[in-house]
Parts: structure tokens; C-alpha cells; sequence
């Protein structure tokens, strides 16, 4: 299937991922283990043994909320560079090595964190473990490829421009976040990028890239000891640093507006949304609950109801609340052909509006539930969603029993409705402003 | 939504993360008297299964004018049965903890739904019921007609690489339905009407022209007590059409530009190509991870990373389907970066590859790739099934277990040898987007 078809979907689905990935408790054969190592990595690991594969998440923190002004994009340049060059090894050498043993190594960059990703046939550990610990702990950040990735990320920048979902996000998050990092594109601007300089990178590498502020995560035809006793071989240079900074939270939210973006496209891209709240936060659950029903529960959500099923007016409309630790968002999110904008629009402001001033039914927070509650299982379906979601557990600091915890957190929610704020909402619109009728 | 999705013109990118195949030893093969083949792989990794319904049918099976016609088909399946009322099948699923979805390609329409063991014969007996009573209701049909314009507007009208391979795709192929879009063509779309969809449902849901693949966690007794009692009391159907339709063989390059709003070039080659029916398919397979597989592949480390010219780079080749299909290679480029450059860079690796043999150790590197993926690729029983369900569509189930030990017999000979083949420009299709800024109306 085409990849480009799929990543609007992907993204839909992602929304709902985060939340019940978060939300799945473990089934029976994850059993996950934790242990801090000697140099202050959280190790977590869920011995599976059906297949000779091991997956690795790394979740460090050395996101780009710690980008100063004039060096966006700092943090993500970083990550890119992690696998080209190390002491003992020059790009192609890492990317020959890897692509020999048929395994995967990727790094990618957040607001709040970065992560590496591996997954390697059970034959090859030994390897693969040196090659993470080798760009992990002496990444060399050579000028050459400096000059390379930032062309490199030059055009990704550019070819965002062709995404007319990335940019209503884009100009989503600036507005929702003024002034702070959480508003500004991971990635930088095309003057902030060319501005990087090595010292700078290097010494994020060196202060951000430390095991106390690593979370490791391990799944596969491994057993915790195994992989305590490894790493420790592996990691052993890999020395403690400054600690982790905390979370940011955002002092400012933008206040309500309309975003207007033309660009020839047959279809308006839109956006509605505001503040949301944080993974910490005691409603978390509830807030949940009640998106699934108004937008969140792919088929069987309100808007799909409205606005695609009754007036065929969008394929894809959805709403999610996506949460970092002490902070969130609220969006929904949909395209439909400039002509319809206006009415998709205040369509979407009505089921927003309904769901906050009437209650919902007994029946559709019952369904919400037992949808939550009943997936579990198909959610943990492979090794590498299993380390995602181990690492995540850490992360939010959620304790190895939150899966046996969270079906009661979700039973226990009754029928909520104040976290949404129609006077606050952010709307954007990118499409034909004419044939939308705002200009 | 993944739901109702088109894959549109599937032949580009066709199936590659499920291209190499799952574990075909153990499944099983049972057969209903009324023509359902039943394909079962046990996998108690995870406590899900996966049911799938595999009809013989997509956008291969339309006639000009009729374009998208399996694909809404497919979206009008989800509007109801004399006994589920219109949405009502996503509902009962998702209050079960499920997730169900369909789509359709240019061979086949699948619907399925991964649930755990305790749930699943509620989708069993859904996907009988839909066999044979879907209403296609009249009152939902206009809707939904509207909802699929959307989809086509999103997926292909505002993409520039998808709306350049739709084009592509209709200039490679002269005869072949291969060369429609699965979505359909606009006005093609439009002018569509529900009668078209209630011929077309009659003519080609029906249990011989079926298959079930379940993959998960069950025991193949249990599931097939619970398969037999809901589709075997569905009465076998008049034997559909087959398509017998052959490509000409192509005599000379084409060449199509796509100018729209863009922000980089993009470059398309398409070679007509064998599909698994013929044992060249394993080079093939092998030809496309020593082109692109991997930041050390030839195209990759000489275009993206030496020479800084393409942003990044594909050579896609999946024989897993019912007729001969393509290889094809896709480039998207730096920013002022010449189309033309790019073109004759990627030509000259081409001509490499056709007239140095590749060394001991690329091929064994391209093999090992191979090799783990089919042992990742296990890991999801989506995927399996995925992958057993594209083997049924395309030459039957059994050929999976063909596939390692094909790839292992490849020599550096037989790798150069489908280069020249294959990789002949006299056979090729080559598009090109231009990016504009101004308004096209």
C-alpha cells in the first residue's frame, strides 16, 4: 500500500495509540521487569521468546524544549547525527554494519524527549549492543556530516510545505504555545539550522545524552539478567552526568483566533483546539473517556456520525487529547473540500458544544468503557509496541502495576464534561481561502 | 480511519512491508461445501486473533467508466444487513474490543476485525451475515458517495507523489486495468449508481469466490466449529467472470509530467516486471535491497548521501500479485536539484548493476535483510495473515513456502542478468512532477 496514503491515517490512529497504548494493561505473558543499573539507566525488559528477535527503545531526555532562541533545532540535529560517526566508526561503517546484519537503529526527536530505536535477530545482540553503546557514548559528530544533515534537514523542512496537515499543525502549536519551545517546529527553521555549530551540538550530546537520564526498554528472546550483564559490558564507559531537567510546562496558552493559510489545495485542512491536560493531571481518565465518544472512538465516535456518516462532509474527521507529563492538548482534526469547510466547521463547534452541556448517554459511556477496558489485549501485539509501552510506563511514571490498576480507572469515570472550552478553541484552515469564503 | 481505505494504484509501493512471507508450513487448509477456503495459522504470541475475509475481486475486476467501483462497494458494506442497522457492525465490534476495518486493492476487497479469542465469533458471525444480506441502502448511498470524494481529494488530488503515480500508472499500462486508480477516477466516482454496486455485489460476494485467513491465538477445531456454523448455510454462487486481460508488450520509453503545487521534484520509473509466477521474482526481490535497502544501498549511499542530490529513495518490487506486475524506482530530490541530473545519476547505477556483477558480500548483505525481515515480519499476526491472505490472492498460499529457499539460491549472475532484463528503458515508464507556485485554475 502507498506509504504517502497512509500517513493521515497513521496519524489518526496515533492519537488513539497514545492514549490506549498508555491505557492497555499488560497481558499475561509481558511480565515486564525493572531494575536502575549501576550508572542510574532504568532498564525494563519483557522476556519473549516465540521469535530469535530482540527490540530496543531508549527514551533519553534530550528533546528540543531545551533548544535556546536562534538555535532551533539543536536537540533534532543531534539525534540525527547519533548514527554518523563514532570514535571507532565512520557513517557508512554504521549503516554497512547494520544493513549487514539486517537489523534497524533510528533516532528521532521530540519536544520533551529523544529516542532510539533498534531490532535485531537474537544472533546478532552482542553487535548490535556494541553499535548502540558505540553512538550512544562516543557519537563524534563529525563537521562533514553536520554540513550533510543539515541540508538533509533543510529539505525536510521544505517538503513539510507539500503537507497541508503538517502545516495547520505547525501553526496550531504556534499558536497555542507563544513564546515557548513547545510552539516552534522540532526541527528549527531554514536560518536557525544553518546557524548550528558544532561545539553546541557537542555539548548537548555530552550533557543530554547521559544513562541517569536514559529510560531502556527491551523486548524479546532475552531475560532480564542476560540483558543486565550485557549492558553493563556494553555501557560501561557510559558515565553518569547533570540529571534530568524536569518538565517544562508552558506559563501561556494562546488565546482563541482564527489561522488562515491559502494554498491551492482542493480541500480545507482544519483544525479546532485548545489547551488540554497533562498525563498527571487526575482527570486524565476521564477526559479520555469522554473524547472516545466525542471523536476519538474511530467508527463509533460523534463527529464520524455527523459529519461523515450523515452528511458525508469529510473520510476523515477525529479527536484526541494527546498528553505529556504536565501538559496537553485538545485538537479535531478533519479535511473536507473548501466549499464545506464553513459547515464542517460549525458542525464540529456543535457536537463540541453538545457533549460539554448535556450529558452523555448511559449507553455510549458504557460502550466508551468497555472498548477502553476490552482492547487490551490487540493493543500489546507485537515485541516493539510492548517496549514502546514499557518505556512510556516509566516515563510517565505510571509503576509496572498500572496495567492491573487501569481498568478500575476507567470504571470509575462518571459522566464528565469541562475540559472542553468552545471560547477558547483555535481554529486553523489551510485551503483555497476564495472557495472557503474567508477572503 | 483506516477503514475503507483504497490503495490507490497499488502497484508502486504494493504490499512491501508485508512482502516477505509468513510461516506457510503451518497453516491449515479446510474448504466448505459451498467453495469457502479456510486458511488457519495458530500464533499464541499475544491472546488476539485475526479474522479476515478475502473477496476475489477489486479494482482489476471493473470496466472502464466504472472505476472505483470495488472500493465503494467496500465503504457501502459497513451500511447494514436486515439484522445490523446501518454503522451498527463497527459498533458491536469496537463494545466487543475490537478493531475491524476493510480495504481494497487492485485484487482483492478484504474486511477484518482482531479481537480476543473469547470475541472473535462475534465477528465471525458478522462477516457471514454481510456475505450474502448487505442492503447497500439507498439512503446512505448519495453520503457516502460524497465521503469518497473526500478520500480521493485527501489521498490523491492535494498529494503530489500519489497524483503523479495515478498518472503514471495510467500511461504504463494501455490495456491492463492495472492502469486505473483503486479509488476510481472522479467523474467515474460520481457518475456511479447504486445499481452498479448491487450488480457487482451479486456477481462476486459469494463463499467460491471467498477465502477466510485467521491467524492468532485459537484452536483450529474451535475456530472452525464456529466458521462452519455461520457460512456453510450460505448457498455457493454462479462462478464470477475471470479477467483475461495481457499488457502488450511495451516498445519504447514513456514519459509523463504532472506539473502541480509542490515543493520538490519527484521522479518515477516503472518497469514492467514478472510477478511470482515466474522464479526471477526472487532476484528481483534481491535487485531492490541492493538498490535501496539501507542507508549502504548503491542509490541510497551514492545519491542521498554521497552526491546530496535526492532527499530520498525507493526501488520497490513486489511480485505478489495475480498478474505481472512492475519494479520501480522513486526519487524525491533536494531542494534545486534538476530533474533531468537526477534521472541520468540513477541511470548510471542502473547501468552498473547491469553490466558489474555486485560483489560476494552485497548480495549476502542484501540475503541477510531478507532473512531478518521474514523473521520480524512474524512478530504481527496482522501481518501474517496479511501476507497469507496476498500469497492465496495471487497464486496460492503454498508458494510462501518457496520463498527463503528462492532467495538463497540467487547468484550474482542471476541479480545481473534481471537487471538487463528487466531494468530495459525501451520498457519503462519515467514521471516527473514539476513543482509550481501559481494557482492551476
Amino acid at each position: 500500500m502507498s506509504l504517502v496514503a497512509c500517513r493521515k491515517i497513521v496519524r489518526a490512529l496515533a492519537s488513539l495509540c497514545l492514549t490506549i497504548t498508555l491505557a492497555a494493561p499488560l497481558q499475561a505473558g509481558v511480565t515486564p521487569k525493572r531494575s536502575v543499573l549501576g550508572n542510574g539507566m532504568v532498564l525494563l525488559t519483557s522476556e519473549q521468546r516465540a521469535l530469535p528477535m530482540v527490540s530496543i527503545e531508549l527514551l533519553t531526555d534530550a528533546g528540543s524544549r531545551y533548544d535556546t532562541a536562534g538555535q532551533e533545532g539543536l536537540a533534532n540535529l543531534t539525534a540525527r547525527l547519533l548514527t554518523y560517526g563514532t570514535k571507532r566508526r565512520s557513517a557508512l561503517q554504521i549503516s554497512d554494519t547494520l544493513d549487514f546484519i539486517g537489523a534497524s537503529l533510528s533516532a528521532g526527536c521530540g519536544e520533551d524527549t529523544a529516542s532510539v530505536s533498534m531490532t535485531m535477530l537474537k544472533k546478532d545482540l552482542a553487535t548490535g549492543l556494541g553499535l548502540l553503546a558505540e553512538v550512544l557514548t562516543s557519537s563524534t559528530l563529525p563537521q562533514e556530516e553536520i554540513d550533510r544533515q543539515k541540508q538533509a534537514v533543510i529539505a525536510a523542512i521544505k517538503a513539510r510545505e507539500e503537507q497541508p496537515g503538517d502545516i495547520a499543525e505547525r501553526r496550531f502549536a504556534a499558536a497555542l504555545y507563544p513564546g515557548s519551545p513547545y510552539g516552534r517546529p522540532v526541527e528549527g527553521t531554514e536560518t536557525s539550522v544553518r546557524a548550528l555549530q558544532r561545539k553546541s551540538l557537542r555539548e548537548f550530546f555530552e550533557r543530554a545524552y547521559r544513562p541517569n537520564r536514559a529510560i531502556l526498554s527491551v523486548v524479546g528472546d532475552i531475560s532480564h539478567d542476560e540483558m543486565t550483564l550485557a549492558l553493563n559490558q556494553a555501557f560501561r564507559s557510559w558515565k553518569k552526568g547533570e540529571p534530568s531537567g524536569g518538565p517544562l510546562v508552558p506559563s501561556t496558552h494562546g488565546p482563541a483566533q482564527v489561522i488562515r493559510v491559502n494554498k491551492e489545495l482542493t480541500q480545507a485542512n482544519i483544525i479546532l483546539g485548545h489547551q488540554g491536560v497533562g498525563r498527571e493531571h487526575p482527570d486524565y481518565y476521564a477526559v479520555q473517556v469522554m473524547n472516545y465518544i466525542l471523536g476519538g472512538g474511530g467508527f463509533s465516535s460523534r463527529v464520524i456520525d455527523s459529519i461523515r456518516n450523515e452528511k458525508g462532509l469529510a473520510y476523515s474527521v477525529y479527536s484526541y487529547f494527546s498528553a505529556e507529563r504536565r501538559r496537553g492538548e485538545f485538537q479535531l482534526v478533519m479535511q473536507t473540500k473548501n466549499e464545506t469547510a464553513q459547515e464542517a466547521i460549525r458542525i464540529a463547534k456543535e457536537e463540541i458544544r453538545r457533549i460539554r452541556e448535556q450529558p452523555v448517554s448511559e449507553e455510549e459511556l458504557s460502550d466508551a468503557k468497555d472498548y477502553l477496558t476490552g482492547s487490551f489485549p490487540l493493543r500489546l501485539d507485537t515485541n516493539r509496541k510492548v517496549a514502546s509501552f514499557l518505556a512510556q510506563v516509566e516515563y510517565f511514571q505510571l509503576g509496572l502495576e498500572y496495567p492491573d490498576r487501569y481498568p478500575d480507572l476507567i470504571r470509575r469515570i462518571t459522566r464528565d464534561r469541562q475540559y472542553l472550552q468552545p471560547e477558547r478553541l483555535i481554529t486553523v484552515i489551510v485551503g483555497n481561502l476564495q472557495k472557503i469564503g474567508e477572503k | 480511519m483506516l477503514r475503507r481505505l483504497a490503495l490507490p494504484f497499488v502497484l508502486f509501493a504494493f504490499l512491501n512491508a508485508f512482502a516477505k512471507p509468513a510461516n506457510a508450513t503451518n497453516v491449515r487448509e479446510f474448504v466448505l461445501d459451498n467453495g469457502l477456503k479456510i486458511l488457519l495459522l495458530e500464533n499464541h504470541k499475544s491472546p488476539a486473533v485475526t479474522f479476515q475475509v478475502w473477496y476475489r475481486v477489486g479494482a482489476r475486476n471493473e470496466r472502464d467508466g466504472k472505476s472505483g467501483l470495488a472500493h465503494f462497494l467496500e465503504h457501502m458494506m459497513f451500511k447494514g444487513t436486515p439484522t445490523t442497522k446501518p454503522e451498527e457492525y463497527s459498533r458491536i465490534i469496537a463494545k466487543n474490543g475490537g478493531r475491524s476495518n476493510a480495504f481494497t486493492s487492485s485484487d482483492v476487497t478484504v474486511y477484518f476485525a482482531t479481537m480476543s479469542r473469547d470475541k472473535i465469533g462475534v465477528e465471525i458471525e458478522l462477516e457471514a451475515d454481510r456475505m450474502t444480506n448487505a442492503l447497500l441502502g439507498d439512503t446512505y448511498f448519495e453520503p457516502e458517495k460524497k465521503v469518497i470524494q473526500e478520500e480521493r481529494r485527501l489521498r490523491t488530488d492535494d498529494n503530489p507523489s500519489s497524483a503523479l503515480s495515478e498518472v503514471a500508472g495510467a500511461v504504463a499500462y494501455t490495456v491492463h486495468p492495472y492502469r486505473r486508480p483503486v479509488i476510481g477516477w472522479m467523474d467515474d466516482i460520481q457518475n456511479l449508481s447504486r445499481q452498479d454496486l448491487v450488480d457487482f455485489y451479486k456477481l462476486y460476494y459469494a463463499p467460491n469466490n471467498a477465502y477466510v485467513v485467521v491467524t492468532g491465538d485459537f484452536s483450529t477445531e474451535e475456530i472452525l466449529a464456529k466458521i462452519k456454523s455461520a457460512f456453510e448455510k450460505i448457498p455457493r454462487g454462479a462462478e464470477p467472470p475471470k479477467v483475461r486481460v495481457e499488457e502488450p508488450p511495451q516498445r519504447g520509453e514513456r514519459r509523463v509530467i504532472l506539473k502541480k503545487e509542490a515543493e520538490l521534484p519527484f521522479i518515477l520509473m516503472y518497469y514492467h516486471a514478472p510477478n511470482l509466477k515466474s522464479p526471477d521474482n526472487y532476484a528481483l526481490d534481491l535487485l531492490s535491497v541492493v538498490l535501496a535497502g539501507g542507508r549502504s544501498s548503491r542509490l541510497y549511499h551514492e545519491l542521498v548521501y554521497q552526491k546530496r542530490i535526492a532527499r530520498n529513495i525507493d526501488a520497490d518490487y513486489s511480485g505478489v500479485s495475480i498478474d505481472p506486475t512492475g519494479f520501480s524506482v522513486t526519487a524525491q530530490l533536494m531542494p534545486g536539484k534538476e530533474p533531468a541530473k537526477v534521472e541520468r545519476e540513477i541511470d548510471a547505477l542502473l547501468e552498473k548493476i547491469k553490466s558489474e556483477l555486485i560483489s560476494e558480500r552485497e548480495l549476502q548483505k542484501a540475503k541477510n535483510q531478507i532473512e531478518s525481515s521474514y523473521i520480524y515480519a512474524q512478530d504481527s499476526i496482522f501481518g501474517q495473515a496479511m501476507k497469507i491472505g496476498y500469497y492465496e490472492a495471487a497464486a496460492g498460499w503454498r508458494m510462501m513456502d518457496a520463498y527463503l529457499d528462492g532467495i538463497r539460491r540467487v547468484t550474482r549472475e542471476d541479480i545481473r542478468r534481471v537487471a538487463r532484463q528487466y531494468l530495459d528503458r525501451d520498457r519503462r515508464t519515467v514521471g516527473v512532477l514539476i513543482p509550481t507556485k501559481e494557482k492551476s485554475q
